[in-house]
């Protein structure tokens, strides 16, 4: 990692350039699992903004003091010990949306998203940018996330965030929620759709 | 015919680089070559003429479903002629109704498809391909009767851009286009390509026909589906007015079902088409059957109340439901079907075994033949790898045991 680093593009890049999901290709499990309504894709969202960026910084701040043979360790310790505080404070405010994640804020532990901010940023640098790295990559994740939500639940339960979008009139005239949108196979196609719209628009991303 | 013939030679400058409509060159084509033998020639080199291009092989497939939708057309009248009441079935009310019923289907199916192909042509500056001449028969034979038409173009588009373009066009599809469009319908619109209201045309079409009144006692459901909400008691197979069917019935296709599928004797006659003229294997056709029917015996003879679909015979397994129109039509697709010797027979024969058993073992699929060859075309060229490396081995070894 270089020593100069702009702290702007720390934060940005994840966006669009270097998006964990699209580009890396990471955490595409949870995409799968809990983008079926845009609630639960939107708590989920920003479950991994809050535990990256704290992970980042916390790790970030005893980067010099961990020993390398134990950092994996040290890092997982982190990190389950933020999702369990997360998961706590969504169980208390917002237990409906709890109980639709279910199983799936626990698994932000083993999300590679996390564990590869961590290796590859957060041992190397400073609090600061750390930081930054962190809510810009859990924001990049959200984000695809998000949209992955809005297409399902739109296509698949006729609903935004809960609410009736599809008219009435609609459903009279023979329209029917499409089933196959509520199943994980159409949320690898709907990220497959994003990843050609995003590559076919940066070309220095395609590969030959 | 030479008519059309000058006219279009007429206006091919038009359509070369440079001319007027440049940009539509790849339509021009494939109306071309479709209509008459392409002009090119090969120059160089020594080449083994055939004329049998992919054209060609298209039509004759074309040709040899011909018998299903006829059939097809016959049963759709009749089954809608049973329900309403009607007591005499003029053969060519019958006909006339069957062809009213499944004609918007087949124009919506091509309109979309082959409008998404000639698009991405264009886009890609490629030559049309005949690839959806079949496809766009064979999705609406595979298909209920009731389906909506937007469902069908939805699903049309769907599987002509996901399972198809995004690989590269004909030829490059890893799955079945015509069956990945049935799989959509099915999963995502389950209440309108199942239980016992989709397999029936259920209203007057011009002063055709009748209506159907499902509240009158009248049961459209499939002898599969039938089977499969079966409760206890010997299995017996009613038509939709509840009199039974014999099995002489459900062979000729006068059962209610998929608007292509049902005939298995008219099925038979695209077979023996497709095999005389070579266009699909017989390898992979008999294993199919082969596969099916040592499964049916198999889960016959383990048979068990809590899986109506064991009950069945074999025989009774081809003879209902898409299992025939499946190994001839859907499993013997050169594209996505294995390639090898070898690799044909393992396939057809897992096809097969994998559709009884799907249609036997799990009550929430009636129907286990498009499931089973969608599985298949997925495995279909490991099955290649391991037949291409197991003969690679077997001649290493010879070489090696030759001092």
């Amino acid at each position: 990692m270089a020593e100069k680093i702009d702290n702007k593009s720390v934060f940005f890049n994840p966006f669009s350039a270097n998006n964990p999901v699209v580009v890396q290709v990471l955490g595409i499990c949870s995409v799968l699992a809990v983008t079926v309504k845009l609630e639960p894709a939107l708590v989920m969202g920003m479950s991994v903004i809050a535990v990256l960026a704290f992970s980042n910084v916390i790790i970030s701040l005893i980067r010099n003091t961990i020993p390398t043979n134990i950092r994996i360790i040290v890092q997982l310790v982190v990190v389950a010990g933020l999702v369990v505080i997360v998961d706590q404070l969504l169980q208390a405010y917002a237990y409906d949306v709890s109980k639709q994640l279910s199983v799936f804020i626990g698994l932000i532990i083993t999300n590679c998203i996390l564990m590869g901010r961590l290796e590859a940023f957060a041992m190397a640098n400073r609090p600061w940018p750390s930081l930054l790295d962190g809510i810009g990559n859990g924001i990049g994740y959200a984000l695809v996330l998000v949209i992955v939500g809005f297409f399902r639940e739109l296509l698949g339960s006729g609903t935004l965030l809960g609410m009736q979008v599809v008219p009435q009139c609609f459903y009279d005239a023979g329209y029917v929620n499409n089933g196959l949108m509520i199943l994980p196979p159409m949320a690898l196609i709907v990220v497959a759709c994003i990843i050609w719209i995003h590559r076919s628009r940066n070309k220095d991303l395609q590969e030959h | 015919m030479s008519l059309l013939k000058k006219y279009l030679d007429r206006a091919r400058p038009h359509f070369q680089p440079g001319g007027r409509f440049q940009a539509l060159q790849s339509v021009f084509d494939g109306v071309d070559t479709f209509l008459y033998t392409p002009r090119d020639t090969s120059r160089s080199g020594v080449h083994i003429h055939d004329a049998l291009d992919s054209k060609r092989v298209m039509i004759i497939v074309v040709v040899a479903l011909l018998p299903c939708l006829l059939f097809g057309m016959y049963n759709c009248g009749y089954q809608n002629y049973l329900g309403s009441g009607h007591a005499v079935f003029p053969f060519w009310e019958l006909m006339a109704y069957g062809f009213l019923a499944i004609l918007p289907k087949i124009v919506v199916t091509y309109l979309v498809g082959l409008g998404i192909e000639f698009v991405v042509a264009q886009w890609r500056h490629e030559e049309i391909q005949e690839g959806f001449l079949v496809t766009g028969i064979l999705i609406p034979l595979i298909c209920p009767i009731e389906t909506p038409l937007w469902m069908m173009a939805v699903a049309t588009a769907f599987s002509v851009i996901f399972v198809k373009e995004v690989f590269g066009g004909t030829g490059y599809n890893i799955f079945n286009v015509a069956l990945v469009t049935r799989a959509f319908l099915f999963f995502s619109y389950p209440a309108s390509m199942s239980g016992d209201r989709a397999f029936i045309s259920a209203s007057p079409i011009c002063g055709l026909g009748g209506t159907v009144n499902f509240a009158d006692g009248i049961s459209g459901a499939t002898p599969l589906g039938q089977v499969a909400t079966h409760a206890g008691g010997p299995l017996e197979i009613h038509n939709i007015v509840g009199d039974p069917v014999s099995n002489w019935d459900a062979f000729l296709g006068l059962i209610p079902g998929s608007f292509g599928e049902t005939s298995t004797l008219c099925i038979f006659i695209g077979a023996a088409l497709l095999l005389l003229t070579g266009i699909a294997s017989w390898k992979v056709m008999l294993s199919v059957f082969a596969g099916g029917l040592l499964t049916g015996v198999a889960v016959h003879l383990l048979q068990n109340s809590d899986y109506p679909a064991s009950m069945l015979t074999p025989w009774q397994q081809i003879i209902y439901g898409g299992f025939a129109f499946a190994a001839v039509f859907m499993a013997t697709d050169p594209v996505t079907a294995a390639r090898t010797g070898a690799g044909k027979y393992i396939y057809g024969l897992l096809v097969g075994a994998i559709a009884v058993i799907i249609r036997t073992y799990n009550n929430g699929y009636p129907e286990g033949a498009m499931l089973a060859v969608l599985l298949m075309n997925a495995f279909a060229p490991l099955i290649d790898w391991c037949v291409v490396q197991t003969n690679i081995n077997r001649r290493l070894n010879r070489v090696k045991a030759k001092p």
